[in-house]
């Protein structure tokens, strides 16, 4: 076990969790912000990664494509909340679960009416190759590229909800929504703002990661999960929460696949440890949630309080 | 409750009538669906009565099928060990991850529970002897005994039609408990229920365990209907679409969730079966993309009328006249 | 009966409750007055077990029950009504009574034999209704009855755990006098039967019932008293009765 491995594995987490903190960001700012319990912020992200391969295929640049794919994203998931999401903010959570769950099913189905149930989206030629980070250490351009963008964007996230008026009522919403609808906050606006937003950080998700995972139907209601146990672990409404969480979680479930089966293979026979390593392997960050529920059952940064 | 047995009546009458047809294809069909009606009431359970949101019911079934599988294929064919060890194992998974779950309040119950049931999703799909991803084929279906053949179609059925039976009554039954009016009295109002002396937790855990093990039975009959298990029957999707059987019949009636179910499953294979001529001239494909419908319909059932279709036939029975 | 030591509780930057030190004495009817946001209704969390304290000890009928469950304490017969209606809104005002009667009378995880067929607890159920002087609307749905009526139903709730010690959190919040002379006639009514500490606003029903009266200022006990100890204290005067 050399250190580049562990150091390829380390930063290969530190990636995924980065991108994990983009679609949890969103997902948290709706449920602390509106209350409302959003299945089909996966299916965001799959629009995301469709619309950007096509936009990809039309201009040829995957630049081009990724960065208008974002705000076409934005505008549909801005559509999405103004015509149906909008009744469900003061429904109870159950209806929100099914209502988007049944959005889900739609969403998938109009995908491959329109697309199919894949697109292509390769990785722009000048990034395929590696790149030498230190001597001894090869780790693949593209992927860089993904934790640079996916620094740049929590520290705009952070700047935005920190030190802007915006950011401000956001948070003030996130912790507590009957007083900031008291201060005369339009709360409508406020909310299709942050919808958009969230759609917008899962379309640079979908597209910057479908390269890597395959752009096809169903995509999203795999890493939903994901985001869904970061928000558990990293406490509903907060965003210092999702990033915790999402690296925590990224970084566990690589390095987990990763080490877990040689871990097991070091002490168990090897017929227990081929089948159970990649078993607790898969399921590792699951574990990782249990625990941390068991003793903190509103996360780790919960922003209610 | 004549209405329950003039459906009984109704079900039992059914294979009859296919024999006499000729058509026992739909008298299996027909089991399938009560089998998840079986799925779904044990939801209703758990949803309706209990208000527990947990999108994770996919697991306690998947578990039964598994068990129930697994002693299948390793050759132990009597369904009075099998059915039984799935429920029990069902029971099991419901208590522990119930346990941690029902610590949780709100969205992170339902978030945990999808995470629960997607995690044995997952432990399923690893185990390669009992083959993973593509699922596990089963030499036959469970032994009844006494004589009875579980391959003969009409005879299997019967079985089923006596479990939904069994589970429907013990419901029943169970919402006049005295356990059954804690359970609707915290659903009703959880802080008065612990202010007047009862432990919340204790009866929710034992109500999520009951759910959970009947869920259990379900899916263990699913494994030998079809004689097949599939890591899918875990999937959240599925734990999604027994929830909206339980909406779509109406939540915390008795039959709720079995309603839920025929109709959901009798739709399915309407549209896969009759193609519809104008329909098929607009849209060539649309039975492959059923999808589209199913989420639409549910969306406006969620929308429009959230007490399922029990609920409306309630509605129209008390208005005044 | 009940003895609170050093009692406190903090929320962020407001201490709520602090040090409060405090004896209910069996038998009587014990009143705890203040002006509003004084921490009344925390304490009475605090000591029904809604509320776990930040420091502090609750002793009662001898036990400690500073580590105990909210449902624990009420085996104990601590119990305690709502200054917020907060009643099985969608059960008839028998059905309410009776599942305080149930939790009480045995285990509930009986799942086969159906409830109405124990006439004990319905007998039960009737008295307490009877008591708290909604007889005529038992079968009523709780969401439906008026608002007094629903104030009667919250305290009958609480009496129907057959506490040793109720705590009473505003009964006769939103009343008119006709209905406030109802409770006062029902409080005087289980006088001999159960202990009661007694948050109110209601100054003419307060110096009518109290045996005792304790003042809460900014979460901390500023007198305790006979009410003509407390009517004359100048303290009490300054800070909530209002300088004469």
């Amino acid at each position: 076990m050399s250190w580049v491995l562990i150091a390829e594995q380390s930063l290969n987490g530190l990636q995924f969790g980065l991108m994990l903190f983009l679609l949890a960001a969103g997902l948290t700012l709706v449920f602390g912000i509106m209350d409302m319990i959003n299945l089909a912020h996966g299916s965001l992200y799959m629009l995301g990664a469709f619309i950007a391969a096509s936009l990809v295929q039309v201009t040829g640049s995957f630049a081009a494509g990724v960065l208008l794919a974002v705000p076409a994203t934005a505008l549909l998931g801005m559509i999405l909340e103004v015509s149906i999401l909008r009744t469900l903010y003061a429904r109870d959570h159950l209806s929100q679960v099914l209502a988007t769950f049944a959005l889900i099913l739609i969403l998938n189905e109009a995908v491959r009416l329109v697309w199919g149930s894949d697109a292509a989206l390769a990785m722009p030629q000048a990034l395929s190759g590696p790149v030498e980070l230190v001597p001894g250490l090869m780790y693949p351009a593209y992927r860089l590229l993904i934790i640079a963008v996916g620094l740049a964007v929590a520290v705009f996230l952070f700047l935005l909800i920190n030190k802007t008026r915006i950011g401000m009522l956001v948070r003030a919403g996130a912790s507590n929504r009957e007083m900031a609808l008291a201060m005369g906050v339009n709360i409508q606006a406020l909310f299709t703002l942050v919808f958009g937003v969230g759609a917008a950080l899962c379309a640079v998700a979908g597209a910057l990661l479908g390269p890597l995972l395959a752009v096809q139907v169903g995509m999203g209601e795999n890493i939903l999960i994901l985001a869904f146990v970061v928000i558990v672990i990293g406490g509903i409404g907060s965003m210092r929460g999702a990033l915790l969480g999402a690296l925590l979680v990224g970084i566990v479930d690589t390095i987990g696949r990763a080490f877990l089966p040689i871990a097991f293979g070091a002490f168990l026979p090897p017929q227990f440890a081929s089948a159970a390593g990649p078993a607790i392997a898969s399921v590792a960050i699951y574990l990782l949630m249990a625990l941390i529920l068991f003793f903190r059952p509103q996360g780790l940064f919960p922003a209610r309080g | 409750m004549r209405r329950s047995i003039f459906i009984f009546a109704l079900l039992a009458a059914f294979p009859l009538a296919m024999s006499a047809a000729g058509q026992l294809f739909y008298v299996g069909m027909v089991s399938r669906m009560m089998v998840y009606a079986i799925a779904a009431t044990s939801l209703n359970l758990l949803l309706g009565y209990g208000g527990m949101i947990s999108f994770g019911h996919a697991a306690f079934v998947g578990t039964g099928a598994y068990v129930a599988g697994i002693l299948l294929a390793e050759g132990a064919a009597s369904a009075w060990l099998g059915w039984p060890a799935a429920v029990v194992a069902a029971g099991a998974a419901a208590a522990l991850i119930g346990a941690v779950s029902l610590r949780t309040r709100g969205v992170y119950f339902i978030m945990i529970t999808l995470a629960f049931a997607q995690m044995m999703f997952y432990l399923v799909n690893s185990m390669k002897a009992y083959g993973g991803d593509e699922g596990l084929s089963l030499p036959r279906r469970a032994q009844l005994g006494f004589g009875l053949d579980s391959a003969n179609e009409v005879v299997f059925y019967y079985a089923v039609l006596l479990l939904l039976g069994l589970v429907l009554y013990s419901l029943h039954r169970l919402v006049r408990s005295r356990f059954g009016r804690v359970i609707l009295a915290i659903r009703e109002n959880e802080a008065r229920a612990e202010a007047i002396g009862f432990p919340v937790y204790r009866y929710r855990l034992a109500c999520f365990v009951i759910a959970g093990a009947a869920g259990g039975l379900a899916g263990a009959l699913l494994a030998s209907h079809g004689k097949y298990v599939n890591p899918n029957v875990l999937h959240w999707t599925q734990s999604g679409t027994l929830m909206i059987m339980v909406i779509l019949g109406g939540v915390g009636r008795l039959w709720g969730g079995a309603l839920g179910a025929f109709v959901l499953l009798g739709l399915e294979q309407l549209i896969a079966d009759y193609p519809i001529a104008w329909l098929a001239a607009l849209a060539p494909n649309y039975q492959q993309h059923a999808g589209l419908a199913v989420g639409a319909a549910m969306l406006a059932i969620v929308l429009y009328a959230p007490q399922g279709i029990a609920g409306l036939l309630a509605m129209k029975k008390d208005a005044p006249a | 009966m009940l003895r609170l030591e050093g009692l406190s509780k903090r929320f962020g930057g407001v201490l709520a409750t602090d040090r409060v030190t405090l004896e209910v004495a069996s038998g009587e009817i014990h009143a705890l007055i203040g002006p509003n946001g004084a921490g009344k209704t925390t304490l009475i969390a605090q000591i029904a077990g809604n509320l776990a304290s930040d420091a502090g000890e609750i002793h009662f009928l001898g036990k400690n029950l500073t580590a105990l469950k909210q449902h624990q304490r009420v085996r104990t017969g601590l119990a305690r009504s709502y200054q917020v209606t907060s009643l099985f809104g969608r059960l008839s005002v028998l059905d309410n009574i009776a599942l305080a009667v149930q939790a009480r009378s045995g285990s509930s995880f009986s799942f086969w034999r159906a409830v109405s067929g124990e006439k004990k607890i319905f007998d039960e159920a009737r008295a307490i209704v009877a008591e708290i002087g909604l007889l005529e609307k038992e079968r009523s749905i709780a969401a439906t009855l008026a608002h007094g009526e629903q104030r009667a139903l919250e305290v009958g709730l609480a009496l129907a755990t057959r506490p040793r010690l109720v705590l009473l959190d505003e009964p006769m919040a939103g009343m008119g006098p006709q209905e406030s002379q109802r409770v006062i006639a029902l409080i005087e009514g289980i006088r001999s039967r159960v202990t009661v500490l007694l948050v109110e606003h209601d100054m003419d029903a307060v110096f009518r019932l109290a045996d005792r009266i304790s003042v809460l200022v900014a979460g901390r006990l500023i007198a305790t008293g006979t009410p003509e100890a407390i009517k004359s204290d100048a303290q009490v005067r300054k800070a909530y009765l209002g300088d004469a």
